[in-house]
């Protein structure tokens, strides 16, 4: 099994080669420019770089979904629970998803309901880029919230860029494929005045979700069980809007921003026996916000930024659409924020900043939630320093946490100090870079965990996590001129104590409480690697390796030490020892082929390693190939994909199976 | 070509990490002998593992006297060709003639099996269904007739099915209160506990009286809020588990007077499972709140706590969650499954009738209901 599937990659790769190059060799091209870069190490102005993808690179990827695409990140785990519609969020660092913040044009995307982002609901359509950064943005000049979580992903929407003489542009897209996905967007940009750019974009996405599946078991090698089925209640239906203003200012620039999302879906559940098609989950949501940010150097040396957000979230959530008396939940949550950040330069290396934060949260729900509110103040303080090869920053984070309820249970109150240290050296008239932190962070347990009504919370304290990291960097082939490549590798060493965790009471009811119970040890490995070369017939290949090796540990239940089938010492659920992705693209003149592969290891659902609870690996290749070309005024690209083309059956989450192969077609029309 | 190579070469080297994906494979039962062997009447007990709801992990073990060996996890080595397995959340467990009944509570079945092979002979559908009495030809079950969805209100009442063992087909339904769990036949009636859980705070307080020969309810019988498990003595008492409604109301043991419907006595005494013996009311229990877990032995003629904690050599410290208690009738040995964190295997515990450990055993996941296999009347 395994020899056959390496070899027929190995075939795959190698046709791919001789193909390419037999087409190029009668061929002289004048396009000759390097391609964007998979993915790039952010160098700008942060002081340890950061993993992310962008531009042509995003598109090669067959993601439909922010989700899809932080697959490609090292050190990411996203649990899937299959199909569009379905639950999907990431894990950095096997810290777990909740300390993992998701920024949306540069302001973090809250939910003090679940404390957790569904990435699944954030289209690619217009996401410009998207980077990781292991800890924080290790940039002084920023909000004090972006100093706060132990993960962090930006979202980039993109930036309005017109052609000299051009103060339009207009770009429609639609999209077909599997699982009755329709999928047709339009955005516009409209230079207003040479200061003041406009752009609106508008998304709708219809998908059925359903696909077939297969479930086999054998014995002893023979098959027992095999039958195919079909998934269902995996239907989406979404509208997006977006609205934004940019404009610049002298030594400064502001931006305004509107989102709408209105969704309906279906929630798949858990494919058990006997219960194959009893899936009437459902779920409704409308999210709005609207958000600035202004930005300035009012005189030489200091600089000035606000933000601010207002966000509404409306959930409806029917647990039962067979059943007609079903309850059916609300959840309004409204969100306030500002804040002020300073950055003033006492000499041209030494750099201080002093950052504000207030935060209003409200849960209104038609479950007895005791109606939290909750107000957040942060301050943070900053400085950085950069001397020739050196770069050095420290950061201190003070969070505090009031909330208010309705009836006497307790309310979480609590001031929390979280520090951060972050170094990076280039050593000098080499290629070599090495970089290192320290960060403790924590996150503040949830409406969800704190006040649900079936729910027993016992006092509940914030969950810490510890990271140490240390990594190194390898431009091996920084001054070639068809070459591009580096290798960087770091490892990592993160503890998370007080986990907060749900442990069911009863039987017959699902009672839960949620205790400050679990310890964890994490070992972590990240590799990544990128090279980029252009053949003499202008070929553009680029390559994209990534391997991550991670041993995260529980150290809960001490009285499951040495216990027969104990979790003490296990590998935490869904945690795979080796994962690893691929990205290889061919550019030649207009056409872009592409292939990316995810291996995602063996791992346990649960942390007692027995076999019961193993998981199989899975291993999943998409293809695309794509086309550009000219019609009158109008530039069109048309895009195929195959996904996950070996069809291998698999699941990332225990009973909810994945979809198979699937495919998806693409034609984008710039004007 | 040059480049080819290179290419080649390092995809070659990132992809040696990849180890290959075998199929399932349906996991074999797995034998421990844990004691040295015993020669009553009885031949062993079936457990049932409920598994967490959504894992599809309800398995059953079986522990065999008469060789001291455990077996762990048979279903799907005698039913290899059943689709996943016993499925989604076993709630009850009993033999009656020559059939071991498993009631799943989430995959809406009971799967009936040969009680000496745990080969699978039928299965009824009835959603969400909950326990299981016997009485001449017939299996009678309650239902909470709707989905498994707590967090819900679903104000109709449940009722209890009647199925003839023969040809394990419905015959009749009977209507009765709001999610019906224990039921107990005696003479000619059924008595049902209407707990009202998915009614919170609004839970019912009744038991339902069914007249076995006409399948109709009668009357109702008013105890008090939550009612849940029941057993009957050999002095026509009916013991009814109250588990209040988690507020102000405590869990409470009362005890029904069969012939005068009264209730004649009312302990401060809250159960999670309970198993008669005898004259002894074996009752364990956790506190929903507190998690404080207690063993107490409640003589029924006398209607009297005699014992706080059967267990006398200082396991119960090691046990984290008791999820059910089975007293062998003849010995008099006993047994505690360990549910722990109800996510990962448990454990079974064997004690003497003196309360001291015997040996233990990896089970499943939350293991909590058996069914004795041999001749003990």
């Amino acid at each position: 099994m395994k020899s056959r599937f390496l070899l027929l990659l190995l075939i795959c790769c190698s046709s791919i080669w001789t193909k390419a190059e037999d087409v190029t060799i009668s061929t002289l091209d004048s396009i000759q420019y390097l391609n964007e870069i998979v993915v790039t190490a952010n160098k700008f102005k942060d002081v340890i770089p950061s993993q992310s993808l962008s531009g042509e690179s995003l598109e090669r990827i067959n993601s439909l979904s922010v989700a899809d695409a932080v697959r490609y990140f090292s050190g990411i785990q996203v649990k899937d629970y299959g199909g569009i519609g379905g639950l999907k969020t990431i894990d950095v660092r096997s810290m777990g998803s909740n300390h993992t913040a998701v920024f949306y044009d540069g302001i973090q995307i809250g939910n003090m309901q679940s404390g957790q982002v569904d990435l699944g609901k954030f289209s690619l359509d217009n996401i410009e880029e998207i980077v990781l950064y292991n800890g924080q943005k290790s940039n002084i000049f920023q909000p004090a919230k972006d100093f706060g979580a132990s993960g962090t992903v930006y979202l980039q929407t993109n930036r309005p860029r017109f052609q000299k003489g051009k103060s339009y542009n207009l770009k429609g897209t639609f999209r077909i494929g599997s699982f009755s996905c329709i999928n047709p967007s339009l955005l516009y940009e409209q230079k207003l005045t040479e200061d003041i750019n406009l752009s609106a974009n508008i998304e709708y996405l219809n998908a059925s979700g359903e696909y077939k599946f297969r479930y086999r078991r054998v014995q002893n090698g023979v098959i027992k069980q095999d039958t195919t089925a079909t998934r269902k209640n995996g239907d989406v239906e979404s509208l997006r809007m977006e609205g934004n203003l940019h404009g610049w200012l002298d030594k400064g620039k502001w931006n305004v921003k509107a989102y709408y999302y209105n969704s309906e879906r279906g929630i798949p559940g858990a494919i058990v026996g006997d219960k194959w098609d009893n899936q009437y989950q459902r779920q409704w949501d409308e999210n709005f916000f609207v958000q600035g940010n202004y930005q300035k150097e009012l005189f030489s040396g200091y600089e000035l930024m606000i933000n601010a957000k207002y966000a509404n979230d409306y959930l409806k959530y029917n647990p039962d659409t067979s059943f007609r008396k079903s309850q059916i939940n609300t959840f309004s949550q409204e969100e306030l924020y500002v804040s002020l950040a300073n950055k003033y330069s006492i000499n041209p290396h030494w750099k201080v900043s002093l950052s504000a934060d207030y935060q209003k949260n409200k849960l209104d729900s038609t479950v007895n939630m005791n109606q939290p509110e909750r107000d957040m103040f942060l301050l943070s303080l900053a400085t950085s320093y950069e001397k020739k090869d050196l770069r050095a920053m420290a950061s201190l984070l003070m969070t505090h946490v009031e909330d208010n309820i309705q009836w006497n249970q307790n309310a979480f109150n609590k001031t929390v100090y979280t520090p951060g240290i972050f170094l990076y050296y280039d050593f000098p008239k080499t290629n070599l870079s090495l970089r290192a932190f320290y960060k403790k962070s924590f996150r503040m347990p949830s409406f969800n965990d704190l006040y649900y009504t079936d729910v027993v919370s016992q006092d509940l304290k914030p969950e810490y996590a510890t990271q140490y990291n240390v990594g190194a960097q390898w431009d091996f082939l920084r001054n070639k001129a068809d070459w591009q490549g580096n290798i960087s590798i770091d490892a990592y060493y993160n503890r998370v104590k007080d986990k907060i965790v749900a442990i069911p009471n009863n039987s017959s009811l699902a009672r839960w409480t949620m205790e400050n119970l679990g310890k964890v040890k994490i070992k972590g490995i990240d590799i990544s690697s990128k090279l980029t070369y252009r053949c003499p017939l202008d070929i553009i290949w680029d390559l994209h390796l990534q391997y991550t090796y991670q041993e995260a540990r529980d150290y809960s239940t001490p009285e499951d030490k040495g216990v027969d089938g104990g979790t003490w010492g296990g590998q935490i659920p869904y945690i795979p020892w080796h994962s690893g992705s691929t990205i290889l693209s061919a550019q030649y003149k207009s056409w872009n082929l592409a292939y990316s592969f995810i291996y995602v290891g063996e791992r346990y659902n649960n942390s007692a390693n027995i076999v019961d609870n193993h998981r199989q690996p899975w291993y999943t290749s998409d293809i695309s190939l794509s086309k550009n070309f000219k019609y009158q005024h109008f530039d069109f690209k048309l895009t195929g994909e195959v996904n996950n083309l070996l069809d291998q059956q698999y699941e990332v989450i225990r009973n909810y199976p994945m979809p198979g192969r699937n495919y998806r077609l693409t034609l984008r029309i710039s004007l | 070509m040059r480049t080819a190579h290179i290419f080649s070469l390092i995809l070659l080297v990132c992809l040696l990490f990849v180890s290959c994906r075998d199929e399932y494979e349906i996991l074999p039962s797995e034998k421990i002998v844990v004691s040295l062997p015993e020669y009553t009447s009885i031949d062993g007990f079936y457990l049932l593992n409920e598994g967490n709801m959504g894992m599809n992990k309800a398995t059953l073990d079986y522990y065999d006297y008469k060789t001291g060996t455990y077996r762990r996890n048979i279903f799907g080595e005698a039913n290899p060709t059943v689709i996943k397995e016993l499925g989604d959340v076993g709630n009850d467990l009993k033999i009656y003639g020559n059939k071991l009944y498993v009631v799943v509570n989430c995959s809406n079945k009971i799967d009936v099996l040969d009680a000496r092979t745990a080969v699978k002979l039928g299965q009824i559908d009835i959603l969400n269904c909950r326990y299981i009495n016997f009485h001449g030809a017939y299996a009678y079950v309650t239902s909470y007739d709707c989905p498994v969805q707590v967090n819900s209100i679903y104000e109709h009442n449940g009722y209890v099915a009647k199925i003839d063992t023969a040809t394990l087909e419905v015959v009749d339904k009977c209507y009765v209160g709001q999610q019906p769990d224990e039921l107990e036949i005696v003479g000619n009636n059924i008595y049902v506990a209407n707990s009202g859980g998915y009614h919170k705070p609004h839970y019912d307080n009744t038991i339902s009286v069914i007249d076995v020969s006409t399948f109709e309810e009668t009357h109702r019988i008013e105890i008090a809020k939550n009612c849940y498990r029941l057993r009957v003595d050999s002095y026509a008492q009916l013991w009814i588990s109250t588990r209040g409604d988690y507020n102000t109301q405590k869990p409470l043991l009362y005890c029904l007077d069969l012939a005068t419907e009264q209730v004649v006595d009312c302990l401060d005494i809250s159960v999670s499972d309970l198993c008669l013996s005898g004259d002894s009311l074996y009752i364990i229990n956790t506190d929903w709140i507190s998690g404080e877990v207690n063993y107490s032995i409640v003589d029924v003629e006398k209607r009297k706590l005699v014992s706080t904690n059967f267990i006398t050599d200082g396991t119960d410290k090691i046990i984290r969650k008791p999820y059910g208690v089975l007293v062998n009738p003849i010995t008099k040995d006993f047994y505690i499954p360990d549910a722990k964190n109800l996510l990962s295997p448990g454990t079974l515990y064997c004690f003497d009738k003196e309360g001291r450990q015997k040996w233990n055993v990896r089970t499943g996941d939350i293991p909590a209901h058996f069914a004795i296999l041999g001749e003990y009347k």
